[in-house]
């Protein structure tokens, strides 16, 4: 009987998504539109889905209420909302005026941002060298605790040893298990190979990065992450700031930091090369290092530096080296350029990515993950 | 049982509250169908509660939309539904399991009251007792339509039709057919004898033709005869509210789409009486719930949970009308005044407030006038004829509007004549637009008219502009509105692309 109604749960599910996807875009370009709900859940508001009905503007209406109050006085709750009512049900009457919240799992968000983006699936490198065991109670053994005897196979034992030795008599069945009839169920340990992976980010936070590009960043790292949590299971994540020195923060630091010193961009290379040595063995881990900065370094000398950094340390050791280039109106967006002369524009796994604005969160996104690697 | 309903699923000691309850009910003379409670879980509840109180509908999303919100409200503990009942014959109402006694009994009680309330009020009396099969039917029908013809096609025009399926006269069912009027007018023409010019008045004496008939008169009555002759040409003749049977007739609808459509009007049909009396069916509901559950069926221990979820249906919120309370309010204002005899022209014309307020003739007619107000009223004539200045006051009932300039909602006044005359006209039409079928023919290009009977307020824009592009994907000609826009009249124009060729074009003019 309730089952029609989880068809029609569904067919709504399944038109909401097709509306988040028409939208990505959107959504994607106004990140504050994504609310957080716990770890695994976003809310995300949907307009028109209703159905639409000759009414009355909204501010046209005003009505009648109860209650205490001079003439003037604001209505203590905001704006006033039609609803329902408990009790007689009557739905579809009630007439919301508000944008519908959809709740949706990450996992379903990183499907559609796959499927609209066409993100090709991340193959983990070859190594599956970290192992989770899983314990399953599939097996049968002779010896275990009380807490475990499975009865029935102990009776069908008791039986089979019975009719072997004569000692049955179908006209008065009675059967009773001995000692080494005792049957117990036994779990057999599952190795499951794992891909693990973290991801490190990098961002230039000195004076010329400003509010505006860190909300470039803080949209697009969301997306990646949403990606990434959705192609691995137990994904870390570590943030690094760095003006002309680095240092590792929480998520929240790492976005709302502001320092007003010159930047060293490999100041940052070196911490996460040391991150990754000290907690991210290349064999068990994949990794993902993501830099986002306007392309400002202090000199070339810094500049080449980072570049043999990155050709001889991390390279051999990451996914993907990502590097994100903000513009900004101070920025020079040099480092994009060196990088580029460097390893071409179209290397394996340097992948290089210029945001010009919001609108740019998408393309980049897909510059980055659109390798599948 | 059919749809899985059983009432023997009631425990023992339920069953005996239920039979405790409905002895207290009837005691107090209401008259209700065979109810059947039913116990549910909040699952079901909800998905009952999302089906408009139906075990089954027809497949649709927006089902599925409802029951995703109410779901999430009771997850989050926001609401929660302590009952449902459907307008059947009999009667089936809904038990959440995790009610506690009281409630329980309080939702009997309740319900009773409901049910009285469907069956005498003169609103229902011609609702559909049978609405249970008949939305079983209009789900077969419509699934196996989705099965041959795909579910998108179906849904989408389902869509369509639930964006003016609020476009019908719930009046229509109480008139006299009007095209029956016409025909039978018609006939009482060509019977006589003499074929009479237009409007010429009978005359016995040939000296008085020119006195009862003066050429002026009969020039008058010429025109007046043409523009009814014309009128008779146009279809609708008048305007017409029942857009949706307007549709079903001219509307070049495939058989399929012509079913959707009348289905979907008959349950809109269904439902309009509840709209109708909201006010007043929550108010019966809960003065009788409060009756018998204070007199009858309360026990000590009970008192302070029944209370706390008494005062729970009944709370008010700033900007928000709960017909539980405005209704039961009006209800024992009318039993006290009937009680006191304070009503009628002596009452009126007193003009000493202490002797008004210790009015007390001692006539004890109340309990028997609330019974013929639920008899004969609905919302409109129930506000109208017995809400008082003094109830308004007592009520604390107050104006509301947005004030532009502030940017917030305020107060505006709590004069009584206004409060009632905005509450009468949120409640009119169910606070919705007037819009009626003017025209079927437009310019004779086959375009559809309609007409917004403009009572003071605008319509929104964009909602407009949605709906007109529903209705002309069911007219597939240009779809028209007359309407006012800021005291200027306005004319919207809705052109659907031909054969899904181009793109749809809305524009509008002054007019």
């Amino acid at each position: 009987m309730s089952s029609s109604i989880r068809q029609d749960h569904s067919r709504f599910r399944n038109i909401v998504k097709g509306m988040i996807k028409k939208n990505l875009k959107k959504y994607i370009t106004h990140g504050e539109m994504i609310g957080r709900k716990g770890k695994e859940l976003v809310s995300i508001p949907i307009p028109q889905i209703e159905i639409p009905r000759f009414r009355y503007g909204d501010k046209e209406q005003g009505g009648v209420g109860q209650g205490k109050g001079e003439p003037g006085d604001a209505i203590a709750g905001g704006e006033p909302e039609e609803g329902d009512e408990p009790g007689q049900g009557e739905a579809g009457q009630g007439e919301g005026k508000h944008d519908l919240e959809v709740e949706l799992s990450l996992a379903e968000l990183a499907e559609i941002l796959g499927e609209e983006l066409q993100l090709p699936k991340i193959e983990p490198r070859g190594h599956k060298t970290l192992k989770s065991k899983v314990d399953k109670y599939t097996s049968i053994a002779s010896q275990g605790p009380n807490s475990l005897r499975h009865f029935k196979r102990t009776f069908k034992e008791a039986l089979k040893r019975q009719i072997a030795s004569g000692v049955y008599n179908p006209d008065k069945p009675m059967i009773i298990p001995i000692k080494k009839d005792f049957r117990f169920r036994s779990w057999k340990s599952d190795v499951k190979h794992e891909n693990s992976a973290v991801i490190i980010y990098m961002m230039d936070v000195s004076g010329s990065m400003g509010d505006e590009q860190k909300e470039i960043v803080r949209t697009e790292a969301f997306w990646i992450d949403t990606w990434l949590r959705s192609q691995y299971k137990g994904i870390e994540t570590r943030y690094i700031i760095h003006d002309a020195t680095a240092r590792e923060v929480d998520e929240d630091t790492f976005y709302r930091t502001r320092e007003s010193g010159g930047t060293l961009i490999s100041s940052a290379y070196k911490l996460c090369e040391s991150l990754i040595d000290t907690h991210y063995p290349p064999s068990e881990w994949n990794i993902y290092p993501f830099h986002f900065s306007d392309g400002d370094n202090w000199s070339g000398e810094d500049t080449k530096l980072c570049l043999e950094m990155m050709q001889n340390s991390l390279l051999p050791k990451v996914n993907t080296f990502c590097y994100g280039q903000v513009e900004s109106r101070y920025g020079s967006g040099q480092f994009y350029k060196d990088l580029a002369a460097y390893f071409g524009e179209n290397h394996e796994e340097v992948l290089l990515s210029r945001i010009e604005n919001k609108e740019g969160i998408l393309q980049s996104i897909k510059d980055f993950l659109g390798k599948g690697k | 049982m059919a749809y899985g309903f059983d009432s023997s699923d009631l425990t023992p000691e339920l069953k005996r509250v239920r039979d405790e309850i409905e002895g207290y009910a009837r005691g107090y003379g209401l008259d209700f169908f065979d109810t059947i409670f039913e116990m549910i879980d909040h699952d079901q509840m909800n998905a009952f509660a999302a089906y408009g109180g139906f075990p089954v509908r027809y497949p649709h999303w927006r089902f599925g939309m409802d029951f995703d919100q109410l779901s999430k409200g009771y997850e989050y503990g926001l609401q929660k539904i302590y009952e449902m009942v459907i307008n059947t014959n009999p009667s089936y109402a809904y038990l959440m399991k995790s009610n506690t006694m009281v409630e329980q009994k309080t939702v009997m009680a309740h319900v009773f009251g409901h049910v009285d309330f469907f069956k005498n009020n003169y609103w229902f009396s011609k609702t559909n007792r049978k609405m249970l099969d008949t939305m079983a039917n209009h789900a077969v029908r419509i699934r196996s339509l989705m099965e041959k013809l795909g579910q998108e096609k179906v849904e989408d025009f389902i869509d369509r039709v639930l964006a003016i399926e609020n476009l019908i006269d719930p009046f229509a069912p109480f008139a006299p057919s009007p095209r029956a009027d016409l025909r039978t007018s018609a006939r009482t023409d060509s019977d006589d004898e003499v074929e009479r010019e237009a409007g010429r008045l009978k005359v016995d004496r040939g000296y008085m033709e020119k006195f009862i008939n003066p050429p002026q008169y009969l020039a008058e009555q010429k025109v007046i005869a043409a523009e009814q002759a014309k009128k008779e040409l146009k279809n609708p003749p008048s305007p017409m509210k029942d857009v949706l049977a307007f549709l079903l007739a001219n509307a070049p609808l495939q058989p399929w789409e012509h079913d959707v459509l009348a289905m979907l009007r008959d349950e809109a049909y269904y439902f309009a009486p509840q709209a109708q009396t909201k006010i007043m069916n929550e108010g019966w509901a809960s003065y009788w719930h409060s009756k018998i559950m204070t007199t009858k069926a309360l026990k000590a221990s009970e008192v302070i949970d029944f209370c706390d979820s008494h005062a729970g249906t009944l709370v008010t919120q700033p900007g928000r009308l709960n017909p539980y309370k405005v209704g039961i309010e009006l209800f024992r204002d009318i039993e006290d005044r009937w009680d006191r005899g304070a009503f009628g022209k002596e009452f009126d014309e007193c003009d000493d407030l202490r002797v008004a307020a210790n009015w007390d003739k001692k006539l004890g007619l109340g309990r028997q006038k609330i019974f013929e107000v639920r008899k004969v009223c609905n919302d409109i004539t129930f506000i109208d004829q017995y809400m008082t200045a003094d109830f308004c006051e007592r009520q604390k009932l107050y104006n509301y509007g947005f004030n532009k300039r502030t940017n917030q909602y305020e107060i505006i006044d709590r004069d009584y004549k206004k409060v009632k005359e905005k509450l009468l006209f949120q409640l009119t039409n169910r606070g919705q637009p007037f819009i009626y079928v003017t025209d079927g023919n437009l310019g004779n290009k086959g375009e559809l008219l309609l007409w917004h009977k403009h009572m003071g307020m605008d319509l929104d824009a964009k909602w407009t502009k949605e709906t007109m592009r529903s209705l002309a994907a069911i007219w597939k000609r240009p779809v028209n509105l007359e309407t006012e826009v800021e005291n200027q009249k306005k004319l919207y124009t809705y052109v659907p692309a031909v054969d899904g060729l181009g793109e749809d074009d809305f524009s509008e003019k002054l007019t």
